[in-house]
Formats: structure tokens, sequence, C-alpha cells
């Protein structure tokens, strides 16, 4: 019989202290263990690919912090618009960044469904072979991504489809701003994809054709003369209460395309060419033409339109966008550096690094917190541990003439402290597995309840917090495993009081008194 | 086998001064003999047996167990010649709660140098009539089947010397015979010495050597 077994059958012999004992320490355990894993799994998610494949969020002037949570994570309120000439600066040929951008994907905010974020945005922004984190790429459960030709179609994100229920084929009405009880349009979109899940916000948005969205009520901006081309000042957003107003007035009639524009156009199959200018100029000459879509009235206003019968596109005097997502170009890692540069030189867009304000976010909030559940985590092990403490010292009075037998059976007394100390070790291991098992039970509970859902994040039940050792932090050490050295050496420290008074135990004495 | 001499021994009482316990010019027990010690109760026997196993050292004298004397030994040379050669039985049987009659005597091994085998604990709780109750805890087993186990796991380590300290004091008449009868059957199976204090009268006329403390210890409480 070796002295771990001796310990073992001790612990039993007390086995409903010993039980209380462990669950102690197993509390304090789970909570540490819950604290990193999520703390882990969100600064993961955050982190991982902060920017989800994009280098630069911009958006009006404001807030870079509320400009990247309200874009990327659908987070907080949208900030005023920006005239879509300014976008057009990205993705047209002559455009002033063009030379420094790869891609460039327009949002409209401002409506939602069923409290799920509406984006109106372009078929871009789900390209097959564009990567949305390394090796990432957008896929659909179901269906196929919407057409830009179609303006009343389409995508919802894995989370939406499963909390609302739509389905390829059903149609839905955005609700004007972001409250669910607010005006809901007469539009009707049609479901045509549903987005595998990708762990991102997106998973909780819809996407829907940016042409539709702008001819949704009060979804056109009032018409204006157009802006000087290096600043935007002056240039009137947001009178609602969703903040985020496109405007009072529906579309008319479509703007004349530039000259210019109609040139780059004839350059069919050029990347550069924004998908929706493209609309205009092919809805542009098949009006010239006389080849427009039959049966469309030209004059109508939108409120009619259950029905997708063809409509004008708005035209872009009339046309805002929130936010534009940039990437730079791939063989120019300053590109976007330089690109912001460029753009907060102005007056009126500013450029935001999504790393940099997910960085700044959890620096300035999560990190402090984190470290303060932590702290508070800590404690409550380190209570347990007095817990264990308690009761092997308790329990040493009537003990001492199990430690004397021992002696007199020839224990030495270094002996008899460590198997004191084994029960000790063995006390908090039982709670401290306990406690690691209960952690990541509860931490995958809480992921699949509700980090799914509120923050397109996902909890694997083994998943490992590491921790990046050496200089270059090349090599990761999960750190339930330094829980566990903890955990030895709290048990150490607590079960050496007891131990001693074993180790010093009168053999003589005890077994005098022995009854 | 057991060879005392001039061993003193005193404690420290509350004033200040010191009660001389023992004073034996000398004792010794010969390899395989047995022997009972008989005395009043405070006369200094069980301190005697404590010298004898090392667990108490006296103020003087050699004590030689197997030729190697404990007084010049440190505490942990003490514990392992105990561990070795030594084996005990205490007058409240002493068996540990949590452990069954099995890993009682499994523990008589433990501390010793020698090899821990199963096997022979399993032999020797056959020897004493206990094949039947080895997963038995104490609590399951009656006082006199408790004695027995203590009586295995005395001979567990194959001692030289067994020391038993009032071995029957806590049992009926009857089962006093038994006990007295097993531990000296299984002493002279395995050719070990024995050294028994008593109080009982009946128990020492089964000894052919009967030891009355008083008569070779010269301390006044005698």
């Amino acid at each position: 019989m070796n002295l771990w077994k001796i310990a073992l059958r001790s612990i039993q012999s007390r086995s409903v202290a010993s039980l209380l004992t462990c669950f102690s320490m197993a509390l304090g355990v789970t909570l540490v263990v819950s604290v990193l894993v999520i703390n882990s799994v969100v600064a993961e998610t955050f982190n991982r690919n902060p920017g989800m494949g994009y280098d630069l969020v911009v958006g009006k002037k404001g807030g870079d912090y509320q400009l990247v949570l309200n874009t990327l994570f659908h987070l907080s309120r949208p900030v005023e618009n920006l005239p879509y000439s300014y976008y057009k600066e990205f993705v047209s040929p002559e455009g002033k960044f063009k030379s420094l951008v790869s891609r460039a994907i327009p949002y409209c905010l401002g409506d939602n469904f069923q409290g799920f974020r509406v984006v109106g945005t372009v078929p871009g922004i789900f390209d097959p072979d564009f990567e949305y984190g390394p090796g990432r790429k957008y896929e659909f459960a179901e269906g196929r991504n919407f057409k830009q030709s179609e303006f009343f179609e389409g995508v919802v994100g894995a989370t939406v489809a499963r909390e609302t229920g739509l389905r390829v084929g059903d149609t839905f009405s955005p609700t004007h701003s972001f409250a669910e009880d607010g005006h809901v349009h007469d539009d009707q979109f049609t479901v045509v994809g549903i987005l595998k899940p990708t762990g991102t916000p997106n998973d909780r948005a819809l996407f829907i054709n940016m042409e539709g969205f702008y001819l949704m009520d009060n979804h056109a901006a009032e018409e204006k003369p157009p802006a000087a081309k290096d600043d935007h000042a002056g240039h009137d957003h947001g009178k609602e209460d969703h903040g985020n107003d496109h405007g009072k007035e529906p579309a008319k009639k479509a703007d004349e395309p530039k000259a210019e524009e109609k040139k780059a156009d004839a350059k069919s199959g050029c990347e550069s060419e924004p998908e929706e200018t493209a609309v205009l100029l092919a809805y542009q000459a098949a009006k010239d033409t006389g080849h427009e879509h039959a049966g469309h009235d030209h004059g109508h206003s939108h409120d009619h339109s259950h029905a997708h019968a063809p409509r004008e596109p708005l035209p872009e005097s009339q046309r805002e966008v929130t936010a534009i997502l940039v990437r730079g170009l791939a063989n120019n890692p300053m590109a976007g550096m330089m690109l912001a540069r460029n753009i907060n030189k102005g007056t009126e867009a500013q450029a935001a690094s999504p790393v940099r304000v997910v960085t700044g976010l959890f620096a300035t909030f999560v990190d402090p917190l984190r470290m303060l559940l932590i702290g508070m985590a800590v404690l409550v092990v380190l209570v347990a541990g007095i817990g264990v403490l308690v009761n092997i010292y308790n329990s040493m009075n009537e003990r001492r003439r199990e430690v004397a037998v021992m002696r007199a059976l020839g224990a030495r007394r270094t002996t008899v402290f460590q198997i004191i100390l084994l029960e000790s070790i063995l006390l908090s291991l039982f709670g401290g597995i306990a406690g690691w098992l209960m952690g990541h039970g509860l931490t995958w509970l809480i992921g699949w309840l509700w980090l799914a859902d509120t923050a397109g994040v996902t909890v694997n039940f083994w998943q490992l917090v590491n921790v990046d050792i050496g200089s270059s932090g090349s090599v990761k050490l999960p750190l339930e495993l330094l829980l566990v050295g903890g955990l030895v050496g709290l048990a150490s420290i607590v079960g050496y009081l007891p131990a001693m008074a074993a180790y010093k135990t009168d053999v003589a004495k005890c077994l005098a008194n022995s009854p | 086998m057991l060879e005392l001499e001039n061993v003193k021994k005193s404690f420290q009482e509350p004033g200040g001064g010191r009660i001389p316990i023992l004073d034996i010019k000398r004792f010794a027990l010969a390899a395989g003999e047995q022997a009972v010690l008989v005395g009043k109760s405070g006369s200094g026997k069980t301190t005697l047996l404590h010298i004898i196993a090392g667990i108490s050292v006296p103020d003087s004298g050699t004590v030689k167990v197997d030729g190697i004397d404990l007084v010049r030994l440190p505490e942990a040379g003490r514990d392992r010649l105990r561990a070795d050669k030594i084996g005990y039985v205490f007058q409240t049987f002493n068996l540990l709660g949590a452990f069954t009659a099995l890993e009682n005597v499994q523990l008589g091994m433990t501390f010793a140098s020698g090899k821990r085998d199963e096997s022979w604990a399993r032999e020797l709780l056959g020897r004493v009539g206990l094949s039947h109750r080895l997963d038995h805890k104490p609590s399951q087993l009656s006082v006199g089947e408790q004695q027995r186990v203590a009586v295995a796991r005395a001979l567990a380590n194959r001692p030289k010397l067994l020391l038993a300290d009032e071995p029957t004091a806590n049992v009926d008449s009857r089962h006093q015979q038994q006990i007295v009868e097993l531990i000296r059957t299984t002493c002279e199976q395995e050719q070990v010495a024995l050294l028994m204090v008593t109080h009982s009268s009946d128990v020492a006329g089964q000894f052919s050597r009967v030891e009355p403390i008083e008569t070779f210890n010269l301390a006044g409480v005698a």
C-alpha cells in the first residue's frame, strides 16, 4: 500500500466533509476557468480578425469606436452618412483613393428586422474568393448570393435564419430605424440565400441589395448640388430619431450618367467598377434604347411596391452610404496606412482601423474587467484553499491517534507529513478537476445559450486557454496546466500546517492516551 | 535478541523535579523466547515497551535489538529499525477505521524496507481465521476479530521481536485465551521473540518466563 492510497482512504473516511471541501474548491476553479475561457474566446473572436478581411472602416467624422462597432460588430447606433460621391472615390477609376484600394464595400444602415441589423450593400461582400479571416470564406448553407440586378433580394446570416425562421424563398420587410416597433417598410425582400455560420457578427445580420435599400421610403437623401471633390463639409444628414435618415423624398428619376462613366462602363468586366454604378448605367442604357422592363411605370412612387416590378434606381445625387469597408492593396503593406492618413486629413470622413479600435477597446475596458474578475476568482480559490486547511486541520485532533499508530508501525515523521500533504493535494485536485469540468461545461452552456446568438461567438467544451511563453511567443502552454500547478502549490501551502501537526505528534503520549 | 543495560528513564514534574520511572540494570530476551511482564499500574511497563520499540529514548543506558543499539540511532534510524524488526500489538487494537482488515495488515509492512507482499498479508489473516473478513472495516468486526487483525498486522513486517501491551485487557475471558494462544503460536511458528505486558494472572500463567517488573526495575515508584 502506498502513501497515496493511505491519503485517499483518509479522505474517504471523512466523506461528507471532504465532499464539501472539494465542492467549495470546485466552485472557485469553475469561476476561474469560466472567466479565463470566456475572456479567451471573446478576445480571440475579436482579435483573430477584427476587420473581417478589411483594413479600414471609413465613415463620417466622429468616434472611431462607434464607427467600427456599429459597422463591423453591428453594435451601437450608426454614425451619420457619407455622400455617395465619396464612396466613388474608392471605386471609380479616377477616384482619388482608388490607387491604394483593392476592395471597397459600401454599407447602408438604418433598418432592422426583428431586432437584427439590415445592411444594404453590394453582392461583392460575399465574393466566393474573399477571405474574411485566414482561410475562411463566406459560404451558403442554402441558396445563393443576391444579384445586383435584382433590387429586392437579400441574404440572411445563420443566426438570423435560425432565430427568425426565414428560409430561401421567404420574404421580409425591414423596419425603419433600430427599434423593433418602428415603421415597417412596404417593400418586401426575397431571401435567396442563407449563409453558413461564420462565427462573426455577420451571422446576426441580413444583407440586402443596396439598390432595394435606396428605393425604400425615406431612404433617399435630399438632392443637393454636387459637393467639391476634396471637401464634403456641409452635407446634411440624419434628421430622424434613428440617427441615420436617408432622406425625405423618394426617387423621381435616375441621373444622367456622366460621359466618363459611360466610357468606363464600356470596359466590361473591369473589377474596379462599382456594381451599383454599373446597374445605373445598364438601366440608363436600357432606357435610352427603349429596352425597359415591360410594364414598369417610371412615374410611380414606391409606396406600392410589394410586387418586385422593375423600378428606377435612385439617382446618385440622392444616395448616401453609412460606411465603407476598405481593404488596401495586397502588394503594398503601407497602403492601408497611407489611405487612412489621406482620408483623415480631410474634414468630412474618417478612417478607423478595426485592429487598433479592438485593441484599444480591450486595453481600456475588457482587460481591467478581466483582471478584476480573475482577481475575484483567485480569491474564491484561496478561500476554498483555506477550507481545505480547516477541513484537514480540524480532523487532526481525532487523527493524532492514527498518526501515532502509523509512527508505532515504523512510519517516519516525514512520512506522516507527506501523507497529510498528499491529502491536501488530493482534495484540491479533486475539487480542481471537478471545477475544471464544471467551468468548461458552464462556458459551453453560456456559449450555446447566449454568446453564439448575441455576440456571434462559439465556445467548444474543450476550449483550452493558452498562454504564450518564450520570447517569441511561439510556444503555447494551456493556462489550465498552470492552474493545476497553482492548485498543487496552494494545497501544499494550506496542507503545511496540519502536516506539521502530524509531524510533531508525540507518539508515546498519544498511544498512552488511547481509549 | 533484546538486551537492556543500565537503562534509566525519568519524567519531569510540573514543579521542575524529575520522577524516576525506570532503572534497569539488565534485562535480556533470547531469539524466539517468550516472556511476560507483570506489574502494578504505573510501574513503567508501557514506558519500557516504548523504549524497546524506539518510540521513546532512555535518559541513559543501552537498548540493543538484534545487536543494534537503539539509543545511538537517530530518530529516523529507530523508526526504520521498528518498521523492519519490531511488531507492536496495542491494548486498544488501534486499527485504522478507514482501512479494511487486509489494508490494516498491509499497513504493517508499508513502512518497512522489505517487500510489500499482499499474499503474506492474506496468509496472516488466514492464520488468525479471518480469510472471510479481508474486506471488512474494523467497525464491521467483533472485538475478538479486531484483536486478531491487530496481531496479524504486528507480524506483517516479519519482525524479530513482538511487543504486546496488554492485548487482552479489553476482551472477555474466552477471547483472552484465544488471543494469547494466537500470539504465542504465531510467534513460535515465525521464530519471533515475544515480550507481553499483562495484568492478568491467567495470561501470565501460560508463560514459562514471568518477569515481575519490580524485580529488575529499581526505580522508586515501582
